[in-house]
């Protein structure tokens, strides 16, 4: 199998213990994993890293070079339009119409000459989304993009993303803490505990998958008990 | 409406009787507001008339508008506004141009900043009106001290404020940008400048009045025209309708001007969220 990212010993520290210790990751063309942890495991370490915007030391590290990121918070600037900012740094003949078709895809094709402080914001997250796939990216960071949204539009977003990757075929690496994100998502799931991978599940289960799914279910407990969470009622 | 409330009575009320009230209660304010100011113009009339505030001392209202009026229709007043207008343009010009390319080299560059930042910071404690004397030496009476007092006050509000909004944008804006893969040039003109363009509007209102403050200081000191010499002249013949005439016409500019600011960020800044409210 080919690989889209292959990383072997990558470790980061600031100074103190290691934020990463000596990670090996490799993602194919087209796979969806997401990446669990908690806060200070190195998840959010690891993705600036992937995105480009930190270094650090590794035996090997390939990263695509058509990549992009959705962060926590949108990140529009909020002087240009939703389209303009759709554009940003696509370096293409028909910037324009092909924005005009990301922002239709994530159904924002009404919204395209608003300004970004004007949106809601699933809308926001949504533009940033299609800001995203603009650059038709072979790998796409998510860094806990729908943590900030309530939990209604947080399902919504999920379908999208869901229909963006299929339509896209990119690679998609998602960063949350939301487990059952990862569960109803991801084809492989990973969970980073003290700069180390300390589970990898695999999921083989067709979409849309339920939460009432007992095998869902199975791997969510199993996912919650890596992350520390036993839960008593389940 | 109080009334209506007061009364417990539950009248409809439509839509053009809200709009009649709430012009009617707008008019209320306004009268308040302008009340005071025309009692002491009346008062100031009234001592004037009656011999109570000598003319050598401050001209009556009615007087200073004939003066406005005479000033006016003789054209020395166009023609003195129109140097003194100049002075302004010409030193406020300069100082954008050399306070917009200071802090663009500090507010980029750590070392730009030690460079810079610290001599202007050093200058910005300086009374600078102060320099008159220096500048005259050096510059003599001409145009020159005249234009470089109002450049050299008006530089340091710009040059402070749009350095602080380049240290001021979000780091997080940047990354994006980083990760969109704009280059340098790129994130300065997208993010950087349009960033900093609210704090430098700010220091540009700020500079201006600076600048017409500069040129009142300035305009004193050897005029041979403009609305300063204007001043000296009347000064000189105990002219006091005169004096106040050119104090109102420095008024009016330094809001003109600062209203035209005020238009361009209305335009400019049209996506913030107090303009789309």
């Amino acid at each position: 199998m080919s690989t889209l990212v292959d990383i072997r010993k990558l470790t980061r520290s600031f100074g103190g213990p290691a934020v990463l210790d000596g990670i090996d990751l490799s993602i194919a063309p087209g796979e969806f994993v997401a990446l669990l942890g908690r806060s200070g495991s190195g998840k959010s370490t690891l993705l600036r890293v992937l995105s480009g915007l930190d270094t650090a030391p590794a035996e090997r590290l390939e990263i695509p070079k058509r990549r992009s990121v959705v962060f926590q918070e949108p990140r529009l600037l909020p002087w240009k339009s939703v389209i303009q900012n759709a554009v940003l740094g696509v370096d293409h003949s028909n910037a324009k119409a092909r924005a005009q078709q990301a922002l239709t895809d994530v159904g924002l094709s009404h919204r395209t000459q608003a300004w970004p402080l004007t949106l809601s914001g699933g809308e926001a997250q949504r533009a940033a989304l299609a800001r995203a796939l603009v650059r038709e990216p072979e790998l796409l960071l998510l860094d806990e993009p729908f943590a900030a949204l309530d939990a209604l539009t947080r399902l919504r977003m999920h379908d999208l993303v869901f229909d963006l990757w299929r339509k896209h075929n990119c690679a998609v690496l998602l960063v949350t803490h939301d487990v059952w994100e990862a569960v109803a998502l991801a084809d492989r799931i990973l969970v980073l505990d003290n700069g180390r991978f300390s589970r990898e599940i695999r999921v083989d289960l067709p979409h849309p998958r339920h939460r009432s799914d007992p095998q869902t279910a199975h791997i969510e407990t199993e996912l919650l008990k890596e992350l520390g969470v036993e839960l008593s009622h389940a | 409406m109080a009334d209506t409330i007061a009364t417990g009575q539950a009248q409809p009320t439509r839509p053009e009787q809200i709009r009649s009230e709430r012009d009617r209660s707008r008019l209320a304010r306004f009268a308040t507001r302008i009340a005071s100011p025309v009692a002491i113009i009346v008062l100031w009339q009234v001592a004037s008339s009656t011999g109570l505030l000598s003319a050598r001392t401050l001209a009556a209202p009615t007087e200073i508008i004939a003066a406005g009026e005479k000033l006016v229709a003789s054209g020395e007043l166009v023609t003195g506004l129109t140097v003194s207008f100049l002075r302004v343009l010409i030193g406020f010009l300069i100082a954008l141009v050399v306070g917009v390319s200071l802090a663009l080299a500090s507010g980029l560059s750590k070392t730009g900043e030690a460079i810079i930042d610290p001599p202007i910071q050093m200058l910005k404690a300086m009374p600078f009106l102060g320099l008159l004397p220096l500048f005259i030496l050096w510059f003599g009476i001409g145009e020159t001290p005249k234009i470089g007092l109002v450049a050299f006050g008006a530089v340091f509000p710009i040059y402070l404020t749009l350095h602080g909004g380049i240290r001021g944008i979000d780091r997080k804006l940047i990354e994006a940008g980083q990760t969109l893969g704009l280059g340098t040039a790129s994130i300065i003109r997208h993010i950087v400048i349009p960033g900093a363009l609210p704090s430098l509007l700010v220091g540009i209102r700020y500079g201006l009045s600076v600048a017409w403050l500069s040129l009142v200081v300035g305009e004193q000191i050897n005029a041979s025209s403009g609305i300063g010499y204007i001043i000296t002249y009347a000064r000189d013949f105990l002219q006091t309708d005169i004096i106040v005439v050119c104090l109102l016409v420095y008024a009016m500019m330094g809001l003109l001007t600062d209203g035209l600011v005020r238009l361009i960020e209305a335009y400019a800044l049209r996506w913030r969220p107090e303009a789309i409210a």
